[in-house]
C-alpha cells in the first residue's frame, strides 16, 4: 500500500474553493514534484496533508493511519511527516543544534544526550555541524534552510513535505539546499516537493503532479511532462517557467 | 553649611524600603501581568474581556489614587491593610496593567511561523507556546519590564503619602525636624539619581546577557 | 455592611451633592495639566533643539538636563520646587511649583519624544533644503521642525494620557486640586472613603478616554501619508 494516500481533498478560504477534489498518491522512497501557477493551491495541499489547515472534506492516509480521522492523534502523525517552510521558520530563540533536538526531545521524550548526539548528526547531514552553536540570524538563508531540513530529519520521518524550499533564497545560494535535497532523495526519503527548480523536478522527481486552479491537471514522469505533455495549460506552463527561471538543459 | 549627614544611616533605611517596595510589586506586577497577558491572547473571549476591563481601569486612572483607595478607601468597606502591603499592592495592581500590555505585545511579535513550525512538528498548543512562543516573547519584552521598573522605583516615592518611611518619606520626616527643606531634598534627589544610574546599568548588563542574536533589541535610552 | 442599601444610598447622595466641590478641584487638574504642558512643549522643543543642532557642548548639557530631570522622582521634585525656595524665604504658590515641577519633568520626556522626531526625519530632506539656498538654520525651521512637529503626534498622546493622571501629584504639595477635596469630604464622613476615591477613579477614567478619543483624532486630521510614526511601545520614556 501507498505510504501517503490523499483522496478527493476540498478546501475552500472565506467560500472561494481553494481545492476542488485533490487526489494522489506517493510510495515508500518515491520523490513528487509539484508544480503550477501562483495561487493554485500548493500550499494549500501540503498543510492540508498535515492538517495544519485541516481540509473541508476528502482523506489523507499515512501508511494506512487515518490523519483526517477526527479522532487521529495529530499530533503524534505530525511528527512523522517533516515540513519545510519557504521561509524556513526555524525558532529564533534557540541556536541550530537546539533547533533540530528540541522536536525529539519535546515531541518524542528522547534524553537529551541522545538528541544532541542526533542532532549533531543531522546538522553533520546538511554539512552544517560547524555552526551548531549560531543563532538563526547569524545564518545565511541557504544554512538556515538546511538546519530545518535537519531539523525535519531529526524526527526520523516518513516523509517530508516542502514548501518552495529555495524560492526565499538568493540564487547563489539555492545550489547548497538543492544538493542535500537530491542526496536525500538518493538515500531513499519520500519526499513530496512543491518548487519551480525544474532541474532538480527533472533530475529527481520519480513523477511531476502539475496544478492549476485547486486541480491535477497533469501528472507524469519528466520525461513525459517535457517532452510531450498531454494537456495544452502543462506544455504553456513548462514554457514559462522556463523563460522565467532560464532553465535552458 | 549644609546637609547634617548624621542623617545618612535614616536614609539608608529609607532607601531600603525604597528598594523592598519597588522589587516586591514588580515582581507582584510580572506574575498578574503573565496571567493577564495570557488571558488576553489565549484566554478567549470569557477570560480576555475581563482581563483587557482589569487593564484599562488600571491604565486610565491615577496611581495616587489607586494607593490612596487602598490605604484610605478599603478601610471604609472594612478591609484594613498594613501601609507596606498597600503601598505594594496598589503599585503592583497598577504596574501589572502595564506589564501585561508589553507582554501582550510581545506575544503578538513572535512571528507567526513560529508557532506553525512548532505545530508542524507534532508539538500541541500548550507545547508551542511554552518552548517556542513564551522564551521568545520574554525576551522580547525586557527593555519594557526593565523601563517599568525604573518608572515604580521612581512612583514608589508616592507610598510617603500613606505615612510609610521610604526614601522620599525619610527625606520628608528629616526636612520637617530641621527646616532645610532644599538640602534635604536635593540630597533625596541625588539618591534617587543614583539609584536609577546604578540600576538602569545593571539592567543593561542583564539585557546583554540575555541578549540572542535578531531577537528584540536592547533597550534606547 | 457597606453594601447595605441605605448606606450606599446616602453615601450616593452625599457624594452627589459634593460633586460640584469635586469637579472645582478637577478644573484644577485640568488648568495645571495644560499649562505643565505648555511648559513642557516649549522647555521640550528647545532641549531636543540643542541635543540635535547644539553641538557637542550644548548636546551634552541638554541631555544631562534631560536625564536628571527623567530620573528624580515627580514628588521629588514637587517638594524641591514647592519647600525649596521657602529655605531662602521665597514663598511660592503651590500651582506654580506644581507647574514648575512636573512642566519641566515633562519637558524632559517630551524632549525625547521631538528629538526622536528630528532624528527619523531623512537626512535628504535637509540636503535638499540646503541645496536650494537655504540656510541650516531656516531649512531647520521651515522644513525639518514641522515634519518632526507632526511625527511627534503619537508620542504626545502618550505623554498626554500619563500626564494627567500624574496632576494628582499636585496634592502633596497642597494644592486645592481634586485629591484635597476628597479629603475634606473624608475627614467629615470616614465610611464614604472608598466612594469617594472609586467617584474619582471614574472622573479620570473619563477624563483619559476623552482626552485619548480628541487625540486620536487630532492626529487623523493632522496626518500626512507617508509621514508617521509608532506609538511609543513603553509608557513615559
Ligand atoms: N489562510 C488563508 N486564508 C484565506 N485565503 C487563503 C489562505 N491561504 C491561502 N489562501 C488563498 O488560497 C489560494 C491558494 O493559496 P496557496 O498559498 O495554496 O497557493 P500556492 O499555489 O501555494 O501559490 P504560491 O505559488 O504563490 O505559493 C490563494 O488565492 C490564497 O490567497
Ligand atoms: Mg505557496
Amino acid at each position: 500500500m501507498s505510504l501517503l494516500i490523499v483522496k478527493d481533498i476540498h478546501k475552500a478560504y472565506g467560500g472561494i474553493e481553494v481545492l476542488k477534489g485533490v487526489s494522489f498518491s506517493l510510495e515508500q522512497g518515491e520523490t513528487k514534484v509539484v508544480i503550477g501557477p501562483s495561487g493554485t493551491g500548493k500550499s494549500t495541499l501540503l498543510r492540508c496533508i498535515n492538517r495544519l489547515s485541516p481540509p473541508d472534506s476528502g482523506h489523507v492516509w499515512l501508511d494506512g493511519v487515518e490523519v483526517t480521522d477526527p479522532k487521529a492523534n495529530i499530533n503524534a502523525l505530525r511528527a512523522e511527516m517533516g515540513f519545510v517552510f519557504q521561509s524556513f521558520n526555524l525558532f529564533s530563540h534557540l541556536t541550530a543544534l537546539r533547533n533540530v533536538r528540541i522536536g525529539p526531545i519535546k515531541v518524542k521524550g528522547m534524553n537529551k544526550d541522545a538528541a544532541t548526539k542526533l542532532a549533531m548528526e543531522e546538522l553533520e547531514r546538511v554539512g552544517l555541524s560547524d555552526r551548531a552553536d549560531a543563532y538563526p540570524a547569524q545564518l545565511s538563508g541557504g544554512q538556515k534552510q538546511r538546519v530545518s531540513i535537519a531539523r525535519a530529519l531529526a524526527m526520523s520521518p516518513k516523509l517530508i513535505l516542502f514548501d518552495e524550499p529555495t524560492s526565499a533564497l538568493d540564487p547563489e545560494l539555492i545550489g547548497e539546499v538543492l544538493t542535500v535535497m537530491i542526496n536525500l532523495a538518493k538515500e531513499g526519503m519520500t519526499m513530496l516537493v512543491v518548487t519551480h527548480e525544474m532541474g532538480f523536478a527533472r533530475s529527481v522527481a520519480d513523477e511531476i503532479i502539475f496544478m492549476e486552479n485547486g486541480v491535477i491537471v497533469e501528472q507524469g514522469t519528466p520525461g513525459e511532462m517535457f517532452s510531450n505533455p498531454k494537456n495544452k495549460r502543462t506544455g504553456e506552463f513548462l514554457h514559462k517557467i522556463n523563460e522565467l527561471y532560464g532553465e535552458t538543459d | 553649611m549644609a546637609f547634617d549627614w548624621a542623617w545618612l544611616p535614616l536614609l539608608a533605611h529609607g532607601l531600603i524600603l525604597t528598594l523592598e517596595i519597588t522589587v516586591t510589586c514588580i515582581a507582584f506586577g510580572i506574575a498578574v501581568g503573565i496571567v493577564l497577558a495570557l488571558m488576553r491572547v489565549y484566554g478567549g473571549k470569557w477570560l480576555s474581556i475581563p482581563a483587557s476591563i482589569y487593564i484599562q481601569i488600571f491604565r486610565g486612572t491615577p496611581l495616587l489614587v489607586q494607593l490612596l483607595m487602598v490605604y484610605y478607601g478599603l478601610p471604609s468597606w472594612g478591609i484594613s491593610l498594613s501601609a507596606f502591603t498597600s503601598g505594594v499592592l496598589a503599585l503592583g495592581l497598577n504596574t501589572a496593567a502595564y506589564q501585561a500590555e508589553y507582554f501582550r505585545g510581545a506575544i503578538q511579535a513572535v512571528k507567526s511561523g513560529q508557532l506553525l513550525a512548532a505545530r508542524s512538528m507534532g508539538m500541541n498548543m500548550v507545547q508551542a507556546a511554552r518552548y517556542i512562543v513564551l522564551p521568545q516573547a520574554f525576551r522580547i519584552v525586557i527593555p519594557s519590564w526593565s523601563n517599568e521598573l525604573i518608572l515604580m522605583l521612581k512612583y514608589s516615592s508616592i507610598v510617603f503619602s500613606i505615612t510609610l518611611l521610604d526614601l522620599m518619606g525619610v527625606g520628608k520626616r528629616i526636612a520637617s525636624h530641621n527646616f532645610r527643606y532644599f538640602e534635604v531634598y536635593i540630597v533625596v534627589a541625588l539618591f534617587y539619581l543614583a539609584l536609577v544610574f546604578i540600576i538602569t546599568q545593571l539592567l543593561r548588563l542583564l539585557e546583554k546577557r540575555v541578549h540572542i542574536p535578531g531577537l528584540g533589541e536592547t533597550a534606547e535610552s | 455592611m457597606f453594601l447595605q442599601r441605605e448606606v450606599l444610598i446616602t453615601g450616593i447622595a452625599v457624594i452627589a451633592q459634593s460633586m460640584p466641590m469635586l469637579l472645582r478641584g478637577v478644573r484644577i487638574n485640568i488648568e495645571l495639566l495644560f499649562a505643565l504642558l505648555v511648559l513642557g512643549l516649549l522647555v521640550g522643543t528647545l532641549v531636543a533643539l540643542l541635543q540635535v543642532y547644539g553641538g557637542r557642548f550644548f548636546g551634552t548639557l541638554a541631555s544631562g538636563y534631560a536625564w536628571i530631570f527623567r530620573s528624580i522622582p515627580a514628588i521629588v521634585l514637587l517638594f524641591l520646587f514647592y519647600f525649596g525656595p521657602s529655605e531662602f524665604g521665597v514663598d511660592i504658590p503651590p500651582f506654580f511649583a506644581a507647574v514648575l515641577a512636573l512642566g519641566l519633568r515633562s519637558s524632559a520626556y517630551q524632549s525625547q519624544i521631538f528629538r526622536g522626531a528630528l532624528q527619523a526625519i531623512p537626512h535628504g530632506q535637509m540636503m535638499a533644503a540646503r541645496s536650494m539656498g537655504m540656510t541650516r538654520i531656516r531649512a531647520i525651521f521651515l522644513i525639518i521642525i514641522p515634519q518632526a512637529l507632526r511625527i511627534s503626534i503619537a508620542g504626545w498622546s502618550n505623554e498626554f494620557s500619563s500626564v494627567v493622571k500624574d496632576t494628582t501629584l499636585a496634592y502633596v504639595v497642597g494644592l486645592n486640586e481634586v485629591l484635597r477635596r476628597v479629603r475634606i469630604i473624608t475627614d467629615r464622613h470616614y465610611d464614604l472613603a472608598m466612594l469617594a476615591y472609586l467617584t474619582v477613579a471614574l472622573i479620570f477614567l473619563l477624563l483619559t478616554y476623552t482626552g485619548n478619543w480628541g487625540l486620536g483624532r487630532l492626529e487623523k486630521r493632522l496626518r500626512i501619508p507617508g509621514l508617521q510614526m509608532m506609538r511609543g511601545g513603553t509608557r513615559e520614556a
